[in-house]
């Protein structure tokens, strides 16, 4: 650890040393480095995708088993008819499922069907070659959704209550949520969209507000879901805007695409000009939600990579000097995780609201 | 982009659109809506209560300035009465002096014409004792002188030498 020789560091580290929990860098693996490196960055993968049961953690007990602490979930899949069963059944990815006379095991967190004893072929790129039915399980994603879901149904339908109970006050929570609403309405709704047409909007927009936030949130937890940073949500996410967008487009919203410059030009000067204008508009429609799923996407998933692998190192250093020190920035980055939770959900109801506020637009601008 | 494709899940991405667009509609009717109304009816209600404050505080202010006119106006009017009522005091007092000075006069001119007749009739009885007096002291004084007869003619006699006849 190079920068550990600075004084200042040397001093941070013992600083941090005396405060931390004693033996939370102290690894039980006998394993070698390298072995460890590899479990490590195996661990933040899986981590990182999603699970078909809901483990809260897991060790190595005496006798070398691995044992996992969490619940199962159910998986349902269709395949030629609807199986469920629960998720108990594949024993962590150990085992094979069997329904029927149906086979099925995971792969690279994915449900293939197999034979009697789980054999996956693959091709030379090592892609399994075996069949993948409908998968449509109770997922730990799904799981943290329904939950997070379920909260937020609870607390705004309480908030909403409370208003008509206590005449047009908020009570409790309310009073942390209810700026929060106002702050979507009056700074992202109202001046994005317009005080005419905001209004039809602000469902969507707290809703997914709220959504982003606390299920980011819920990611910074020890419980390890990472639902935020998977593509298939917020591809889920940004395709409501880029539906809702265009669904709701004005005619001027329409015009503006494929007659960008209106009646500034002669038609026949505008024909060179919008064969290249009219691609890059129409491709514009879809840039711009493709650029919301990416960002949160790449945000959240590089906040869990960067938190985990300065968790991992802790386990790598093993020592009293880097070990806290890791801590020390773990802490910091779970700081700034916190930040970027609430920033990702601002920034995802910003740009819809902005992308909303193209398609009502109802003046002439150019 | 290859690993992204490989890792989207249709299972989660079916769910998560489920869920979500539930969501949505669920909270939609049960909580943005009757916040959203509150908060507006809220903000409409203090928007009222201070548009009617801010006319009360002008009802007020033209009220006050009312009351100062008013106020003035009293003042001005009590000033002008007591100018009146010092006036017409001034007036009566000047009237009662002129009326008492002529009533003083007449009874002055009153008395004195009666003291004049009284002296003049004290006068009149003066002189009528006196007379009487006169004439009873004469009568007596006569009466003593004449008993003797020769002296008086001897007077007469006297009288008469000393007068002269013209």
């Amino acid at each position: 650890m190079p920068s550990a020789t600075h004084p200042f560091y040397a001093v941070l580290c013992y600083t941090i040393a005396l405060f931390s929990v004693p033996g939370l860098g102290v690894a039980k693996e006998n394993a070698t480095s390298s072995d460890l490196k590899t479990e490590i960055k195996e661990y933040i993968g899986h981590h990182l995708q999603d699970a078909y049961d809901f483990s809260l953690f897991s060790y190595t007990n005496a006798s070398g088993e691995h044992v996992y602490i969490g619940f199962p979930l159910p998986v349902i899949l269709w395949d030629n008819g609807l199986k469920v069963f629960s998720s108990s059944q594949f024993l962590h990815g150990e085992s094979v499922a069997q329904v029927g006379t149906n086979y099925y095991a995971i792969d690279h967190g994915k449900i293939y069907k197999t034979n009697a004893e789980g054999v996956i072929e693959y091709d030379e790129e090592h892609h399994a070659l075996n069949e993948a039915p409908l998968d449509f399980s109770i997922t730990k994603g799904v799981a943290s959704m329904l939950l997070i879901a379920g909260l937020m149904f609870w607390l705004f339908r309480k908030l909403g209550q409370s208003y008509v109970a206590n005449g047009g006050v908020p009570a409790g929570i309310g009073r942390f949520f209810e700026p929060i609403v106002l702050y979507i309405r009056d700074d992202i709704a109202r001046p994005n969209i317009g005080e005419k047409k905001y209004g039809k909007y602000m469902s969507f927009l707290l809703t997914v507000f709220f959504f982003i936030w606390f299920l980011n949130l819920l990611g910074l937890t020890p419980l390890g879901v990472n639902v935020t940073g998977n593509i298939a949500i917020t591809f889920g996410l940004a395709l409501l805007t880029f539906l809702i967008t265009n669904l709701t487009g004005t005619k001027d919203y329409w015009l503006h695409i494929f007659d960008p410059l209106g009646g500034s030009m002669k038609w026949y000067a505008k024909v060179p000009l919008y064969i290249i204008l009219i691609p890059i508009e129409v491709l514009g429609i879809f840039i711009k939600p493709f650029s919301l799923l990416i960002r949160l996407y790449a945000n959240m998933q590089a906040g869990h990579i960067v938190l985990m692998s300065l968790i991992g190192l802790m386990f790598i250093f093993k020592s009293w000097l880097g070990s806290p020190l890791s801590f020390g920035l773990a802490f910091a980055i779970s700081l700034i995780e916190l930040l970027v939770a609430l920033l990702q959900a601002y920034i995802f109801t910003m740009l819809s609201a902005l992308y909303f506020g193209f398609a009502a637009e109802e003046h002439e601008h150019h | 982009m290859e690993k992204l494709i490989s890792e989207f899940s249709f299972g989660l991405f079916f769910w998560q659109l489920l869920i979500f667009v539930g969501l949505l509609f669920l909270l939609r009717k049960y909580a943005w809506k009757p916040i959203l109304t509150a908060v507006d009816e809220r903000e409409t209600s203090i928007k009222e209560a201070l548009a009617s404050a801010e006319a009360a505080r002008l009802e007020m202010e033209s009220l006050q300035s009312d009351n100062q006119r008013i106020l003035k106006e009293a003042r001005a009017e009590k000033e002008s009465l007591l100018k009146e009522a010092k006036a017409t005091r001034n007036e009566i007092i000047t009237a009662a002096k002129e009326e008492a000075k002529t009533e003083a006069q007449k009874i002055m001119t009153q008395a004195q014409e009666s003291i004049q007749n009284e002296k003049r009739a004290a006068i009149n009885e003066l002189k009528n004792q006196v007379s009487t007096l006169a004439m009873d002291i004469a009568e007596k004084v006569l009466q003593k002188e004449l008993e003797n007869k020769d002296k008086q003619l001897n007077y007469v006699n006297q009288l008469l030498k000393e007068t002269e006849l013209k």
